[in-house]
């Protein structure tokens, strides 16, 4: 049984309209596909990777216009079917005036004063 | 009609590592697109930005191809802006510092981009009508 790994995303939209995506969901997702057992964490404004009806797209330098722009509800969707959790801080999201019904179906919400519990339950907590 | 002016950006951040690049390049692009003549003075891990070396690649994840990914590159992006500019009648100087090339040897830079020093921007402050500085922080 391969070790369990929580990923905590703290800066959102790091280079992602570069990337096309988020580089520790990327990076996520990769690693689970090779083996690994990984579920995240989102915390601070990568608690809003979470809300659904984002739209990244219209980046254009010059002539040249962006044809896949990140979406991260499509990567977290996958990411889920995978059967990786996703928790975010319900705190961080109340604090950017996000909604819980404004949220991904599948998301878990968690309380600041739960992760405590929630990281006993892994070998590696890594805040990226 | 717009007056054109010159305005000289300072920028310190490499490609892929923040939305700084991608915003210093959306707010060159407005400038381009004006017609007015830009001046960037790249500083640090910015003297990557024109890397020649840079490429495109597949993204499995995404289930795409190499063209169909259409991975954004920064080089490519400054020679859109070289073109703009051109188109609009206004011109692009980029200014690469030298001493950033060389502990990081990134001297294969694209067509144009100039090699420098601090004593160029110094120079371009007082010739230009504006200079936007790109903050490069922690987070």
């Amino acid at each position: 049984m391969s070790k369990k790994i929580l990923h905590i995303v703290s800066t959102a939209y790091r280079a992602s309209l570069e990337e096309q995506d988020d580089t520790i969901l990327w990076l996520s997702q990769s690693m689970k596909n090779n083996g690994a057992e990984i579920d995240i964490l989102l915390r601070g404004t990568a608690v809003n990777y979470g809300i659904i009806n984002q739209d990244a797209s219209g980046l254009r330098i010059g002539k040249w216009q962006q044809k896949n722009p990140p979406n991260f509800v499509r990567d977290l969707k996958k990411i889920l079917e995978k059967g990786s959790k996703i928790f975010f801080i319900a705190e961080d999201a109340a604090h950017l005036g996000l909604e819980q019904q404004s949220f991904l179906s599948g998301l878990q919400d968690l309380s600041e004063k739960n992760l405590p519990k929630l990281f006993s339950s892994y070998d590696f907590v890594w805040n990226w | 009609m717009l007056e054109k002016k010159r305005i000289l950006f300072a920028l310190m951040d490499p490609p892929f590592e923040s939305a700084r690049v991608s915003l210093a390049m959306r707010l060159m692009d407005a400038a381009a697109r004006q017609g007015h003549h830009l001046v960037v003075f790249a500083y640090e891990g910015a003297v990557f930005l024109p890397f020649a070396l840079q490429k495109a690649h597949a993204n499995s994840i995404h289930g795409h191809d190499e063209k169909q990914e259409q991975h954004p590159l920064s080089r490519e992006w400054i020679v859109e802006l070289q073109d703009e500019t051109a188109r609009q009648g206004g011109s692009l100087e980029w200014i690469n510092c030298g001493l950033c090339i060389d502990e990081r040897g990134a001297s294969e830079a694209i067509p144009g981009i100039k090699r420098g020093s601090p004593a160029d921007f110094v120079k371009w402050i007082e010739l230009c009508d504006n200079v936007v500085v790109i903050p490069t922080q922690g987070v």
